[in-house]
């Protein structure tokens, strides 16, 4: 027998070197540290369809609190923070608060639907694509959650799992939000974000 | 990339390849074999074998770690591990150089993220006598 050597550990390492330049750790925005409003931009607007087939615009939400989290099937980390959302759903639903996934899996509904229903998922979800997690600034790093005040601005943007406290926190601190301050910039332009 | 080796076989030799795979320190990959349906695993195929035969992945045992996103230990793959791959060359071989190709698709996480999944080239070059 002879040992053939071939070439896939540099260009494995190649790829994973990547990541790890590409994203340096989780970038954690404690929710007391919730951007200041004035430094706040609007989300990007999307078009993207839930698991009902019906049409999902992110700017149907204005005037509510939202979670946008995008997330995977096969990310771990993902499933651990799906039961917390699902939670703060129940629980604020009826308090201007939305929860919406957005699912980055390539195979599509084909995979997503057994999930939410194997998990009972209690909001709604949406799959993404390409131009989707571009407009949120690639969104390479899974899960990627944004808190989204009143006015459809980002509040917040936590990559790679967070603490459950962070994000209740940040939710209820936007919900108590005066709606003075929370209609001042409603209609604003919509900008590309970073997701750091 | 760096040159694959060449290994000189007779027509009929049965052969085996390894090929060496590095994961960076801090991340991990699905085993072969991940723990649950939805994880996405470590494969490799083949897409062209030219005067080679057969190409069945060996994998290395995988480990079981225990990360701050599971409840259980997961099946992964960190570090440097190699996949063996069998092969027989041709019975009908031409005499001389060739190369099979292959993908192998993984997909990595680190301790509280993940990562799309991601193809990496892979190349076995041979020497047919």
């Amino acid at each position: 027998m002879s040992a053939f050597r071939s070439s896939a550990i540099l260009s494995t390492a190649l790829a994973l070197g990547l990541f790890t330049a590409g994203c340096s750790g989780p970038v954690e925005v404690k929710a007391a540290t919730l951007r200041p409003e004035k430094e706040r931009k609007t989300a990007p607007d999307f078009t993207l369809k839930d698991a009902d087939g019906k049409v999902v615009h992110l700017s149907d939400y204005r005037g509510k609190v939202v979670i946008l989290d995008f997330w995977a099937t096969w990310c771990g980390p993902c499933r651990i923070e799906i039961p917390w959302f699902m939670d703060l759903q129940r629980k604020n639903k009826d308090r201007g608060f939305e929860v919406l996934g957005v699912a980055m899996d390539d195979e599509g509904w084909e995979v997503v639907k057994p999930f939410l229903a194997e998990l009972g998922v209690n909001y709604r979800v949406m799959v993404g694509d390409d131009l989707t997690a571009q407009m949120y600034g690639g969104v390479d790093a899974l899960p990627t959650t944004f808190l989204i005040d009143k006015t459809g601005k980002v509040a917040a943007v936590h990559v790679g799992l967070t603490s459950r406290k962070d994000i209740e926190d940040g939710v209820e601190q936007l919900l108590q939000a005066p709606a003075a301050v929370a209609s001042s910039g409603a209609g604003g332009p919509m900008v590309s974000l970073g997701a750091k | 990339m760096g040159e694959p080796a060449k290994v000189a076989a007779a027509r009929g030799a049965a052969i085996e390849a390894k090929i060496p795979v590095t994961v960076d320190a801090g991340f991990h990959v699905n085993s072969n074999h991940p723990s649950d349906e939805y994880l996405i695993p470590l494969k490799l195929t083949w897409t062209s074998l030219g005067a080679l035969e057969g190409g069945e992945v060996t994998y290395p045992p995988p480990t079981m770690e225990k990360y701050e996103f599971t409840e259980k230990p997961l099946s992964v793959f960190s570090g440097a591990f190699s996949l063996t791959a069998s092969f027989k060359v041709a019975a009908n071989a031409p005499p001389g150089p060739g190369v099979a190709s292959g993908k192998l698709r993984y997909q990595a996480c680190n301790s509280n993220t993940c990562f799309p999944p991601k193809t990496a080239d892979v190349s076995v070059a041979y020497q047919v006598r």
